[in-house]
């Protein structure tokens, strides 16, 4: 079976490098050979090896226990087995001690070193899963866990990076998928808060008076109900951090207390006396400009500079196209694993399909587009085929002027259309035009229309 | 093509193999002599990747596939031998005969038996060099076998899933893009 782990094989002689290469390469793997230490620490800061097979005595520079240490030095996770032709136990106790998982003897019984390679990516396997099932649990996800060589991006993220451990209020803007939640739990999991709890509440989802007790709690009998005392989500990230998804669509008295609670870090219970104090760093994230929110009355002025401290724009998908592979392979990489799939990645003509697409539903979308794609494949590569949706989504939603259009093209156009969606109904046509039956009628006759 | 001396039984088995399971056409290109550098003296077996070298010099241009069948042991320098090597998704693939018989294992010859497990071993590197890699499933050709007895384990014939790579490996090869 093909697999995507990488093995590394290290030795001056290039017959040994070869034909141990090619032996691995039958089993399925990606083998990359070096027949120096340096060439091996090349190559090790570019790809991630699961395992690394290094021959003990190398002429000039560095000797395989050498190489051994550096390389583990780069990649701490790699397993490494030191070959030799000749066996001592002093060479055999160092390489041990440095870190070396086995130290083989060669010539090697086949079957040895199949159980050997087998055994370590089983293993490999299993941590990757663990490491995968592990941040799905905890989502305690860090700025490297945000896939882009996108300037722009890198730079808020440097920017992430620096504020990190401050408690001013972040407003992180940008549209639906693009990363705004973790964005937002990657600032919390590496500032001085990461250990308290990161609290995250989308405003949009429950109604007003909802939100109010569900952002600030309520005594007991506050409302029908109301049986007990309960903690509301402002208490809950106390010490740590709340975000509040989607700002821009709280009612204007929510709006109000939210203000009181940014400015004095004290607000009271839903039918409670006590006023409550908390330390919690408030992230706010919409999609909407909240800017022009302000200027037509539907979001509070003070509100928006109390939560514009640090204002973060991320870019759509579709204004960071460069990230588009480097994010296709890693949603590849990661749910072939969690899909259990074997699919190699993307072909040249699927990704020049996913390079053309906008992505309206940025990130996300490429995610779920990856998720789907990888269900249905066939094959050992994504093809353009298995994004065929991708472009029916596309062409039911949008409408395109060709260039030379006329207006009676474009009216010509507009009745075909209506038409068919209505099944050939000219009153129910007529009434989603805006114009007479009649009138309906005449315009079919001139433009020599089909009625469906 | 035979790598040294090498009885017309064993050739015959292996094309007639080829053209059964896989469809391709045999034919008889010569002879090629042992390559004395290829033979490694203390170990006295015979260097796998440089056999497979000689035969691309000799293999023409014109054959889809060469498989070479030899009497010689093979080895490569981290194992202690190999029943046989191929180029991946390449042209060449090398069967030994060394290993396959009894007699290699103290028992008495059997000539049956040897010519099963060449057919296993010309099905499985004649797999590689159509880009297949080793199958999971025991009984299948394409299962790694190290030893004689993992030979013995598996069938003369590819599972399914093996099966239809390979068949689809070779439409593209013979419609002239690269298998």
């Amino acid at each position: 079976m093909r697999s995507h782990w990488r093995i590394l094989v290290v030795d001056d002689e290039t017959v040994m490098c070869e034909s141990m290469a090619a032996w691995l390469r039958e089993d399925g793997y990606t083998v990359d050979t070096a027949e120096s230490g340096a060439g091996a620490l090349e190559l090790a800061r570019v790809n991630r090896y699961a395992m690394c097979f290094i021959d003990l005595k190398m002429p000039g520079g560095m000797d395989g226990i050498e190489t051994m240490m550096e390389i583990r030095r780069i990649q701490p996770e790699a397993v490494v087995i030191i070959i030799t032709a000749y066996a001592t136990v002093d060479t055999a106790i160092a390489a041990i001690k440095e870190g070396a998982l086995e130290y083989i003897v060669k010539p090697c019984n086949p079957e040895e070193i199949s159980i050997l390679v087998q055994r370590t990516i089983k293993v490999k396997n299993l941590q990757r899963e663990n490491e995968i099932l592990r941040k799905k649990l905890t989502r305690k996800y860090q700025y490297h866990d945000i896939v882009t060589k996108n300037a722009r991006l890198q730079d808020i993220l440097n920017l992430a990076r620096d504020i990190a451990d401050l408690r001013s209020t972040v407003l992180i803007r940008g549209e639906s998928g693009t990363g705004k939640e973790l964005i937002a739990r990657a600032i919390h999991f590496s500032g001085s808060r990461a250990k308290a709890p990161f609290v995250a509440v989308s405003c949009a989802a429950l109604a007003e008076t909802l939100l109010e007790s569900e952002l600030f709690g309520y005594e007991k009998g506050a409302f029908t109900g109301a049986n007990a005392q309960a903690k509301g989500k402002f208490e809950l990230a106390d010490g740590g951090t709340i975000f509040l998804d989607e700002i821009g669509d709280i009612s204007p008295k929510l709006q109000a207390d939210l203000l009181r609670v940014l400015q004095e870090r004290r607000f009271f219970r839903v039918g409670g006396t006590q006023e409550i104090r908390v330390d919690a760093r408030v992230i706010a994230a919409t999609n909407k400009d909240l800017a022009e929110l302000v200027q037509t009355g539907a979001f509070r002025e003070d509100l928006y500079y109390r939560l514009n401290v640090i204002e973060i724009r991320l870019p759509p998908l579709r204004e960071r196209r460069e990230d588009i592979p480097l994010l296709a392979a890693h949603f590849a990489d990661r749910l072939n694993h969690e899909l259990g799939r074997q699919v190699e990645g993307v072909s040249d003509d699927a990704m020049r399909v996913l390079m053309d697409h906008n992505w309206p539903g940025n990130v996300r979308e490429l995610e779920n587009a990856i998720e789907r794609a990888l269900v249905t494949c066939r094959t050992t590569e994504l093809a353009p085929g298995d994004f065929a949706f991708l472009g029916q989504a596309r062409n039911s939603h949008s409408w395109t002027i060709p260039p030379g259009a006329s207006l009676e093209d474009m009216e010509k156009q507009a009745i075909k259309v209506t038409l068919e969606r209505t099944g050939g109904n000219i009153k129910d046509s007529a009434a989603v035009l805006g114009i007479d039956r009649s009138t309906l009628y005449e315009k079919i006759k001139r433009y020599e229309i089909p009625r469906p | 093509m035979p790598v040294g001396a090498v009885e017309d039984i064993w050739l015959e088995a292996a094309a007639k193999c080829a053209s059964e399971t896989l469809g391709l056409i045999p034919a008889r290109g010569g002879r090629l002599a042992t390559p004395a550098e290829c033979r490694d003296p203390k170990r006295d077996q015979y260097l796998a990747t440089c056999v497979l070298e000689k035969l691309l010099t000799v293999g023409r241009e014109r054959n889809l596939r060469v498989l070479g069948i030899t009497e010689v042991d093979l080895y490569i320098p981290i194992l202690t031998f190999l029943f046989g090597q191929a180029q991946l998704s390449g042209r060449l693939a090398l069967v030994s005969l060394a290993r396959l018989r009894p007699e290699f294992y103290g028992f008495s010859p059997d000539r049956e038996l040897t010519a099963l497990r060449l057919r296993k071993e010309v099905i499985h590197e004649l797999g590689h060099t159509l880009g297949l890699v080793h199958c999971s499933d025991r009984t299948c050709a394409m299962c790694l076998s190290n030893s004689i007895v993992q030979v013995d384990a598996k069938n003369d014939a590819y599972c399914a899933g093996c099966g239809e790579m390979a068949r689809a490996h070779l439409r593209k090869a013979y419609s002239g893009g690269k298998a």
